[in-house]
């Protein structure tokens, strides 16, 4: 567990070694408070989403889920994507909700960022991924939390460096995107030490 | 004629999704590490793209604006999952190199921002021929990126060799970073660079200007 949690995070992050929801790290990393929200709301939507997706994978899609009324030949796992999907936005409405009801202060923090999540790949593609490699519920729940985290680790850090890259003197056409694509380049080049353990 | 030409060729560099808009760039840098998996990607966001585009501009005056979202995201699962299961039942090795990549064109906001802010508003003909331009810059794109790695990474091009490796008595040296994750994140940003030097105007405005001592604006 200890091995999958340490993996997720660093050796196959989902935002730099499986470029997971690049297009929401690269356009929401300019300041740090608010990479720090995205990264944040990113960990718990990951968190629960990841094993709900997996509770609904066995229990209704797989193949044979419905033997117990008696259709044990029906696999709806074509409908997987589909499903996916409607839980994520649904688990985004609820968590909204939730936040808005309980804890006002985290959701007035969140607020916007709480959407943007739904459509980001990461969390589409940490389910999918779940189903793929076949993880239990313990595992998923894992592998959910520290997707997140390893995902809400490398913006918080990018956006860091951006921060401090405002002021330097970088080639015109290289300005913003560009720039932002190499230095990505280099904290994957980093991340990818991690993968075989700093040994070349 | 003139103005249905330029929504192909418009996506092309001058607004290119991946380089200019900053959309769909997940599957594109994931995708390219050989040149069979960047054709195929491409070929399948490339309809679905058209596909997503023509549907939701023909219905667009049926849809009601509060749910707009959720009918395009499942316009578009739909047309996804067709397009994933037509792979794995005829070309079952590249899908199973794709992984989940093809699932995750769903999620590529490419294909949402289109339907978004093109197809919602405008007929079919021009919504198809926007789909096709966009479709066909992201691929553009695709298949530079995917040849580099394929060509410096294995010294192969679709599966035949073109530079001769070290070890098979020719002098060429794979490198294998090229098949790493970070290789993608320098070769599109080196084309960004490229093309923001061909096309200036691209250029985001700094949000500091650099002074010189005498407090001059730095060229």
């Amino acid at each position: 567990m200890t091995d999958l949690f340490l993996s997720s995070v660093f050796e196959q992050n989902l935002a730099l070694s499986f470029f997971l929801g690049i297009c929401t790290f690269l356009a929401v990393s300019r300041k740090f408070e608010t990479a720090l929200g995205l990264g944040i709301a990113m960990i718990v939507v990951q968190a629960v989403s990841v094993p709900v997706n997996h509770l609904i994978f066995q229990w209704l899609l797989v193949e044979g889920a419905w033997a117990w009324i008696g259709l044990p030949d029906v696999d709806l796992s074509f409908l997987k994507l589909l499903s996916f999907i409607g839980v994520i936005a649904a688990m985004v409405q609820i968590l909204e909700m939730v936040l808005d009801r309980y804890v006002p202060p985290l959701h007035r923090a969140l607020g916007i960022y709480l959407p943007l999540v739904t459509v980001n790949c990461a969390i589409l593609g940490g389910s999918l991924f779940m189903v793929e490699r076949q993880y239990t519920l313990g595992e998923s729940m894992v592998y959910g939390f520290g997707g997140g985290i390893g995902w809400a680790l490398a913006i918080v850090t990018f956006a860091a460096i951006r921060e401090r890259l405002k002021y330097s003197d970088i080639p015109k056409g290289l300005q913003g995107l560009g720039a932002a694509f190499l230095i990505t380049g280099l904290m994957s080049l980093g991340f990818a030490g991690f993968a075989t353990g700093g040994v070349p | 004629m003139k103005a249905s030409l330029g929504y192909l060729i418009d996506p092309l560099i001058k607004g290119n999704p991946i380089t200019f808009h900053i959309l769909g760039i997940c599957s594109a840098l994931a995708v390219t590490t050989s040149l069979v998996t960047a054709l195929t990607m491409s070929g399948a966001l490339t309809i679905v793209l058209v596909l997503s585009n023509v549907t939701i501009s023909a219905i667009r005056n049926h849809i009601p604006d509060s749910i707009r979202l959720i009918v395009q995201i499942t316009i578009i699962a739909s047309l996804v999952i067709v397009i994933d299961l037509f792979l794995q039942a005829f070309a079952p090795e590249t899908s199973k190199r794709l992984s989940i990549f093809v699932a995750l064109i769903v999620t590529n906001c490419l294909v949402l921002a289109r339907a978004e802010t093109f197809a919602r508003q405008k007929p079919v003909w021009p919504s198809l021929l926007d789909g096709l331009g966009n479709g066909l810059g992201y691929s553009m794109i695709l298949l530079i990126v995917g040849s580099i790695r394929e060509l410096f990474g294995t010294g192969n091009l679709l599966g035949y060799s073109v530079l001769p490796l070290v070890e098979n008595g020719g002098w060429f040296q794979p490198l294998r970073l090229m098949l790493l994750a970070p290789s993608a994140f320098f070769i599109i940003g080196f084309l960004v660079w490229i093309i923001r030097s061909w096309r200036p105007e691209q250029i985001e405005e700094p949000e500091f200007k650099i002074l010189t001592p005498d407090g001059a604006t730095r060229p």
